[in-house]
């Protein structure tokens, strides 16, 4: 006797199809605030874009053309002097991480540091950066800005760099030791050589991370409406310019911010990408 | 026996090291507590009244955080409703289902939308989505569920659902990139076994990945949580920063990250920047609290599979 099932089987084929496309739908409504974000960015910000505004000052509102070359400077400044800070001290650390004897009370206490610093909000680092640093100093600066990206960095840092060191295999480490080479010299001049290309993409990462950053200083480094190369004093930076743009209700200030963002978007994206083709080259280095 | 040159220098390179770790330490310290020091007198005055205080009156003095905690706790909260379903269906398409063809574009798209600015998706939000969501969506929404005090409302736009929807596109790569990682790690054999069985496509993803990745799942949302409780440039841009508790996702509202970007470098008096700053440390010790609870979980998870 045969159990006619053709009913029930007919059901799972449905519900199997029906779950399997809503996946499929998720996955392309996932997929699609990308590509409208940056339509979005692309068509506005490169409409926009002109050699004034990437030269000059901003026009005060009402008036057409202006740029917001102050703001480039201001963000590239601020950017070199947290990398300046922030590289080798989280490089050191996450050598610290991965080459120095494990479960001393200090790599625990940092590993949980480096948890924290990694997860706190980026507004809240510049609080704190205002609360110790602009509040003694009395004055916004570009520095105090720089101080808060360099705390972002730092825990980026350290952990893509220990990741790192921790992939070269110990034959190499001890190859160097058997040869009589003192320890600090198989680090810097073996392992480190060793790793370049991945430690720059690690850095490069940071840097991109940091370079789009608003929140932290919007109270460290403020903003100025002015050409100023020093880092004592207020200084402007492109996220920042593009925030007062973008909340200003004249119609030359938003054009502008659409710009700002197609410069920030593009620089972001190209070190992203140039960082991926890097990470592919060395894994088909890898596989060969 | 003289040591060879060069190995003193040994000491003083691993002192260095260790140099560079305590002062991470420290500044963390320092930073922890300098913010600590400076909301002590908000806490003095207000005590536990300051968390459930509805009043926020700057010229006053007089300070409650109720509106800021409701705002971001309910603003993540639909994030998470919005981007979990689409972060596991990224995943799993990804993962499972598609050819490599598709499966690398929409990876790529979803792991490229981690390195845009949160600036640029405030911009965007406020001048493309919340348009959008007030010509569109949010008349749609009132129409059919105006009966729900949470679609009751003016569709102005600029509120609770406009950053609720920029979290959702904001958090997705984090939580889809730790699915990602969880579904991988579960081994062929389950769900060759269970197709073996005569399942189903899709029975099997429910019953052999869905099933016994839960916990990673659950610390992925936790890490997105984190991630979107902290969130302040694109929030503050599209979230309308009115301090009011109200039901309705139309109305505006205001966040504890959107209070400290809108007002801290405006505040003049004491009492005000006291305030501010207890928000500020309230944000930190919830951000820490989360992301140190999705690590347990995930750890706890990876231990489970790997163990096994």
């Amino acid at each position: 006797m045969k159990l006619d099932l053709s009913f029930y089987d007919k059901k799972r084929s449905l519900k199997n199809s029906f779950a399997l496309g809503l996946v499929g739908f998720l996955a392309i409504l996932g997929s699609f605030p990308f590509l409208a974000v940056t339509f979005y960015v692309l068509m506005k910000g490169f409409s926009a874009l002109d050699w004034a505004f990437i030269t000059q000052l901003p026009k005060p509102p009402g008036e057409d053309g202006g740029g917001v070359g102050h703001a480039i400077l201001g963000s590239f400044l601020i950017v070199s002097v947290a990398s300046l800070i922030g590289i080798p001290w989280g490089l050191s650390i996450g050598i610290f991480m991965s080459e120095v004897k494990k479960k001393t009370p200090l790599f625990r206490i940092l590993r949980f540091v480096l948890d924290v610093l990694v997860s706190v909000p980026s507004i809240v680092v510049g609080i704190c950066v205002y609360v110790s640093v602009v509040v003694y100093m009395k004055a916004f600066s570009g520095f105090a800005g720089s101080l808060a990206l360099s705390i972002l960095m730092i825990p980026i840092i350290a952990r893509s760099s220990e990741e790192i060191f921790k992939l070269i295999p110990d034959h190499i480490r001890e190859a160097g030791l058997a040869l009589g080479i003192p320890r600090w010299k198989v680090i810097l001049k073996i392992l480190l050589p060793g790793c370049k290309g991945a430690l720059i993409t690690g850095l490069m990462l940071a840097v991109a991370r940091a370079a789009g950053e608003t929140a932290p200083l919007l109270f460290t480094a403020l903003s100025n409406q002015y050409w100023s190369a020093d880092l004592t004093k207020p200084m402007a930076s492109l996220p920042v310019q593009i925030y007062n743009f973008a909340i200003s209700g004249f119609e030359n200030h938003q054009r502008q911010a659409w710009a700002g963002s197609f410069v920030l978007v593009m620089f972001v994206m190209v070190l992203n990408l140039v960082t991926r083709f890097i990470l592919r080259d060395k894994n088909h280095g890898s596989r060969n | 026996m003289k040591k060879p040159s060069g190995h003193h220098f040994d000491q003083i390179f691993f002192y260095f090291l260790r140099l560079s770790g305590w002062s991470l330490v420290i500044v963390l310290l320092f930073m922890m507590g300098s913010i600590f020091w400076m909301s002590l007198p908000t806490f003095k005055n207000s005590g536990l009244g300051f968390f459930v205080s509805q009043n926020w009156d700057v010229f006053k003095e007089d300070f409650g955080a109720w509106p800021f905690i409701y705002g971001t706790v309910v603003s993540s909260f639909v994030s998470l409703l919005l981007a979990v379903p689409v972060s596991i269906g990224v995943a799993l398409f990804i993962n499972e289902l598609a050819p490599r063809w598709i499966a690398k574009p929409i990876g790529f798209f979803v792991e490229m939308l981690a390195a845009i600015p949160s600036i640029v998706f405030g911009l965007w939000g406020l001048y493309v989505l919340v348009p959008f969501l007030r010509d569109y969506v949010q008349p749609g929404l009132s129409l059919v569920f105006g009966w729900l005090p949470f679609f009751s409302g003016p569709p102005i736009g600029v509120g609770m659902m406009a950053a609720s929807v920029v979290l959702a596109i904001m958090i997705t790569p984090t939580i889809s990139s730790i699915c990602r990682e969880v579904f991988a790690s579960i081994p062929h054999s389950t769900r060759e076994a269970a197709l073996g069985l005569g399942a189903t496509r899709w029975e099997c993803l429910k019953l052999a990945v869905l099933k016994s990745s839960f916990p990673g799942i659950l610390g992925a949302t936790l890490l997105g949580l984190g991630r979107a409780l902290g969130e302040t440039m694109a929030v503050t841009m599209v979230i309308g920063n009115v301090a009011q508790v109200k039901a309705s996702l139309f109305a505006p509202a205001q966040t504890m990250a959107s209070l400290l970007a809108n007002e801290y470098a405006e505040a003049n008096s004491d009492a005000h920047l006291s305030a501010l700053t207890a928000i500020g440390l309230c944000l930190f010790i919830i951000a820490i609290i989360m992301s140190l609870l999705a690590q347990l979980v995930v750890d706890r998870f990876h231990k489970k599979v790997h163990g096994r």
